[in-house]
């Protein structure tokens, strides 16, 4: 099977998406580049370079250079697609989602339940998150907790590529506003991706390990950390079940639960902050549902309670690291 | 509506504001921004400065005139392309370079960087990494300019690109009705990021869609001290004298990409070329002054050395200086204990 990078794999679930149907649209901030100058269009793809192609391949009318107007882009993708078409729209980076949250959560993410059922909003949002670019608060926060909590938005966290190329063709898919969480410490990590087109359905979570001794989730980029020091941890004969929600939500509570029944102990990691996140949602549904089967305490692996700082000694202290993971492992192992 | 209050001007730099003193501060301050940016560029490539880089080379007579008018008391609020505001408004380059290089000594303790740099006792209220985040702010520090009855003015410096978000709209609008000292001051030089103005903006131009809000509105050609120092000067007397914002739009060229290592695909061949032989508001600067005799060629010979000598003491310290204590990172989160 070929291999492709994560920003590969989204490029194709977009390419395929586009020549099946008409009615899928892409739109947002440089999302070719070039417009109105002297020189190439196309001339960035997207910042992240993830929609390169697209304008040839699909011409101006479908994909749509827009000023910066985020509320703008929100807004007139939630009325595009009340109306016929399925708008990908792309939010460069999730901290801009404060700009334009009400078009997010008070509109697209109500439309069908607030008209009786009578209105569909089948839009994608793609935004781009993660810490580690040395980029500053305003550039590196990872807020899929703030719209997880959001009833009627569908949210989608891909960690690899084969994921992504379906998470997207199914989000284009689906009849209800999903945000689609890129990492962009992932971008150029690859694997093995099918060239037709697949979907992963929503509320699935992949193992990618299998073990007895304890059950990690970790959602986004700290998976990459967490399967380090599994492997690692492995020669020591610790064994761990590893899941990968892929989707927050829906939330596949039935795997978590099911693997916690049988280990017994739970830790969670994210890249967000620790107060009222997905660690500790995903922490309270197992302490609700699945508190007779637990042996330790459940542990969160979260980025530090602050904004994401500057400096790199103090950005890679804020963000959860495999020692932290390590420490969190060893920690929970210790109650019989 | 009059022609006072809604006119479009377009001062011509036919008077000559500048003394020699006035001239050589503003001088000094873009070739200082000038040197300081080409040395963290070339830092940037050494490996020596994490993050981005949005360089503000070429527009560094409009954040030069417009600081002349303007003292530690008055506000400005930046943009990503913060370092020639701070600079103009006089912060310690020093410190700025440290904070660019994620240093102990940094303005902002290594938290900020680049793009959020600040140097609040010069009233400078920071650089702003969301685009059309400064504008709403910019009107805050008015109204406590007005209401605390003193006669500050505060300076919204924006691109182009950012005369289309909605918070600045906004905040336009709150200015005009709430008559507050406020200069919206966009600098166009063509792009955001790699969308021309032509298509982005809507209007004919910022200036007349300003006017629209009720404010007046000037344009002025950004390359020219001479004639961004008058217009400037005219905004902020308005300002001071408390009959509302004014709206400023001065044209400029982009020497640099959007970012430090932007392949810009997206320019005219030979464009940027062109733009620095026949636009750089340092050369366009110096010949006039030499030219209308207000100061001596030695006399910036001498800036120019004393610059660069301030650059390279700057770049020498920040590179010396120990990183942020890791124990820093959850200081200042809260102002008070948590
Ligand atoms: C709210 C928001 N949207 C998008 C961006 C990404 N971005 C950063 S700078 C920029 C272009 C800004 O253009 P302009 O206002 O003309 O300023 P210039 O870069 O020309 O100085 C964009 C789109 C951002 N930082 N914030």
């Amino acid at each position: 099977m070929p291999v492709k990078t994560y920003r590969e794999a989204i490029n194709e679930a977009l390419h395929q998406a586009m020549r099946e149907d008409s009615t899928v649209i892409v739109l947002g901030e440089e999302v070719s580049g070039g417009a109105g100058c002297d020189g190439s269009r196309d001339a960035y793809g997207g910042v992240m370079g993830v929609t390169k192609g697209l304008l040839p391949a699909y011409g101006e009318a479908r994909v749509i250079d827009t000023p910066i107007t985020e509320s703008a882009i929100i807004g007139a993708a939630a009325g595009a697609a009340q109306t016929g078409l399925r708008p990908v729209a792309e939010l460069m980076f999730m901290d801009f989602f404060g700009v334009c949250f009400d078009q997010i959560y008070n509109q697209a993410a109500k439309f069908h339940y607030m008209f009786g059922g009578k209105a569909q909003c089948p839009m994608v949002i793609r935004c781009t998150t993660g810490a580690g670019w040395r980029a500053g608060a305003q550039h590196s926060q990872n807020l899929t907790q703030m719209v997880t909590m959001v009833p009627g938005l569908k949210v989608v966290c891909p960690t690899n590529a084969y994921d992504a190329k379906g998470l997207m063709l199914q989000a284009i898919q689906d009849n209800d506003c999903v945000i689609f969480v890129e990492d962009k410490i992932l971008y150029d990590t690859s694997c093995e991706v099918p060239d037709e087109m697949y979907t992963v359905p929503f509320g699935e979570a992949k193992f990618y390990r299998e073990g007895s001794d304890l059950t990690i989730v970790a959602i986004s980029n700290p998976m990459h950390k967490v399967l380090a020091v599994v492997d690692r941890l492995a020669s020591e004969g610790i064994s761990c079940d590893v899941i990968d929600p892929r989707t927050t939500s829906p939330l596949d509570e039935e795997a978590i639960l099911e693997s916690v029944e049988t280990t017994g102990r739970l830790i969670v990691v994210d890249e967000m902050t620790p107060r009222c996140g997905l660690a500790a949602d995903i922490s309270s549904i197992v302490a609700e549902k699945a508190f007779d089967s637990l042996r330790a305490p459940i542990r969160k692996v979260t980025a530090a309670h602050s904004p994401v700082p500057f400096a790199p000694n103090l950005e890679d202290t804020w963000m959860p690291q495999e020692s932290d993971i390590e420490s969190a492992i060893r920690d929970v192992l210790e109650y019989a | 509506m009059s022609t006072e209050t809604n006119s479009l001007l377009e001062p011509k730099s036919t008077e000559q504001l500048l003394d020699a003193e006035k001239f050589l501060q503003a001088y000094r301050a873009m070739r200082t921004i000038r040197s300081f940016e080409d040395r963290i560029s070339e830092q940037f490539m050494k490996g020596n400065i994490p993050g981005f880089l949005h360089l503000y080379s070429g527009q560094e007579a409009v954040a030069a005139g417009i600081c002349l008018l303007l003292d530690d008391n008055d506000y400005v609020i930046s943009t990503h392309r913060g370092h020639g505001h701070c600079i103009a408004k006089g912060a310690d380059v020093g410190a700025m370079m440290k904070e660019i290089m994620a240093k102990q000594g940094g303005l902002c303790d290594g938290k900020g960087g680049s793009m959020h740099i600040a140097d609040f006792d010069k009233g400078m209220l920071g650089a702003n990494a969301i685009v059309g985040g400064g504008p709403p702010i910019i009107v805050g520090a008015a109204l406590s300019a007005k209401t605390l009855g003193t006669d500050r003015v505060g300076v919204a410096f924006g691109g182009d690109g950012s005369s289309n978000q909605g918070t600045t709209f906004e905040a336009m609008n709150l200015a005009v009705v709430l008559k507050l000292p406020a200069i919206f001051l966009f600098e166009n030089n063509g792009y955001g990021e790699g969308t021309h103005a032509s298509y982005a903006v809507g209007s004919r131009d910022i200036a007349s869609r300003a006017q629209g809000f009720g404010m007046p509105a000037y344009q002025v050609d950004g390359t020219d001290l001479f004639a961004v120092y008058e217009t400037c000067r005219k905004a902020v007397e308005h300002c001071r004298a408390g009959k509302g914002p004014v709206t400023i739009e001065a044209n400029v060229p982009r020497f640099k990409g959007h970012f430090e290592g932007d392949p810009q695909a997206y320019r005219g061949e030979q464009e940027v070329e062109k733009l620095m032989k026949d636009q750089d508001c340092l050369a366009i600067a110096r010949a006039r002054a030499l030219k209308e005799k207000i100061v001596k060629a030695k006399d910036l010979d001498r800036v120019d050395q004393e610059v660069a000598e301030l650059i390279e003491q700057a770049t020498e310290a920040a590179l010396a200086a120990p990183a942020p204590d890791d124990s820093e990172l959850l200081k200042n989160v809260y102002s008070s204990a948590y």
